[in-house]
């Protein structure tokens, strides 16, 4: 028997995502969203979910847009959860108290998210200091400097986008692709890769992924022309 | 009074920051004006461009018909490949600017304080705000620069003696290029160092909210 990591479709990945899981959403911009798990997820029903993820409100994040669109979310956590402009249907829910929203920088969410994924117990960084992001919290000096906690932030799922995965999970991507995607995958219980081109194990240099597949438990060959198969 | 008086244009702004850049420096460029800067450096002027989406030593942005989807800025700009670039994760792409490897940033501003306090992340009155990546580069380049125009829309000043807005970053800004004049911050307060062409040292003052600290002589900008 072969062991393998694929999946059949983007359906049958996201089966088990229950409604209050917490996700992580991989992706900033054009080409770098699990577009294919998100439109899946919005098909299965699942609600009360809480969502982080680098864009939110942005018309380049199609999938979670429509997800809040839907009122599939309870919560979102993320740099950028407002439109540019006034408007959006994230704000309107928040305002309308329907959808609670944290905003955080995305320097705090990239170590947040590698706290999750090393197993370390929290960081301690300078930034936001002096800022209302860092009133009431927990500080400490550190070398004559003075910083404050961040916790790790850790998922049910993490759904991401990379060019390239073989049948075990490992992967490669393409680009600016990289960016959150590589530092979700290790933060989740569950990680579910959406790629471009699968192969057999060997397909990619050992030397190039960016990946491994120790932090992928599932691969769904979805192509970008929409094709799935 | 100065109501009518000629302002600077936005690239004119930006060509006036991209004198600011040293040689061989690695620099991360905000959305908006900032964004112009790449276009003004000189092209014996070797600068290493940071993004935030991942991306080091990229060009300035794609002239039409070369965009790649998969080489763009922090605002979802199509940028222009160039030899010796670098792909990496968010974790590094913040690791850069945190740790201290970014030399210079060059950011928009809605205030910035007589001592180098900046707001840029929320308009009061609008209630909400994106941070994107704006305090993890104020706390982290080595030094932040403010591209912006010297009044917002309504004509409220945008250097200010106190900023009112909530602050992205405490005593950080290190220099102020507006339409009307350069100035840098200091612990005594706002310096005043350049003025636009046509504009004397008062009728800058009588459009800024902190008071300026004027030298005996102010030079003009180089343009």
């Amino acid at each position: 028997m072969t062991f393998s990591k694929l999946y059949d479709t983007p359906a049958t990945a996201v089966a088990d995502i229950h409604d209050g899981a917490t996700l992580l959403i991989g992706g900033a911009t054009r080409n770098s969203e699990p577009t294919a798990l998100l439109v899946a997820l919005l098909a299965s029903g699942v609600r009360d979910l809480t969502c982080v993820c680098d864009f939110a409100d942005w018309d380049g994040s199609e999938g979670v847009l429509q997800l809040a669109h839907a009122e599939r979310i309870a919560s979102i956590i993320s740099p950028f959860p407002f439109a540019g402009e006034s408007g959006g249907v994230i704000r309107k829910q928040w305002q309308a108290g329907a959808l609670a929203v944290e905003v955080i920088p995305q320097g705090t969410l990239a170590e947040r998210l590698r706290a999750a994924g090393a197993g370390i117990g929290g960081v301690f960084t300078p930034v936001v200091l002096g800022t209302r992001f860092a009133d009431g919290r927990e500080t400490r000096t550190v070398n004559g400097v003075e910083c404050v906690l961040e916790s790790p932030l850790r998922a049910d799922f993490a759904l991401i986008r990379a060019d390239r995965a073989d049948a075990l999970g490992n992967l490669a991507y393409q680009g600016a692709q990289r960016g959150w995607n590589a530092v979700m995958a290790p933060a989740a219980r569950i990680t579910i890769a959406e790629v471009d081109v699968v192969g057999e194990p060997g397909a990619i240099d050992p030397e190039l992924v960016i990946t491994p597949g120790i932090y992928v438990n599932r691969v769904v060959h979805a192509p970008p022309t929409g094709e799935q198969g | 009074m100065t109501d009518d008086k000629e302002r600077l244009d936005r690239a004119i702004i930006a060509m006036r920051v991209a004198r600011e850049l040293p040689p061989g420096a690695t620099v991360n460029l905000g959305i908006g004006i900032p964004t112009l800067v790449s276009m003004f450096v000189a092209d014996d002027s070797i600068v290493f461009y940071h993004s935030e989406s991942g991306v080091l030593n990229c060009g300035p942005l794609a002239e039409d018909g070369n965009e790649d989807i998969d080489l763009i800025n922090a605002g979802g700009q199509f940028l222009e490949p160039v030899p010796g670039m670098a792909y990496f994760s968010s974790v590094d792409a913040f690791a850069m600017i945190r740790g201290g490897h970014v030399d210079v940033t060059i950011l928009g501003a809605h205030q910035v304080s007589a001592t180098g306090d900046l707001a840029n992340w929320m308009l009061p009155d609008r209630g909400v705000g994106n941070i994107g990546g704006a305090m993890d580069l104020a706390a982290g380049a080595e030094k932040v620069i403010v591209a912006m125009e010297h009044n917002d829309r309504n004509g409220n000043p945008k250097v200010v003696q106190e900023c009112s807005f909530p602050l992205t970053g405490k005593g950080c800004v290190s220099l102020v290029v507006t339409d009307v004049a350069v100035m840098e911050p200091t612990p005594d307060g706002m310096a005043l160092r350049e003025v636009a062409p046509g504009w004397s040292a008062d009728e800058v003052q009588s459009v800024t909210g902190a008071r300026l600290i004027i030298p005996d002589s102010v030079a003009e900008y180089e343009v």
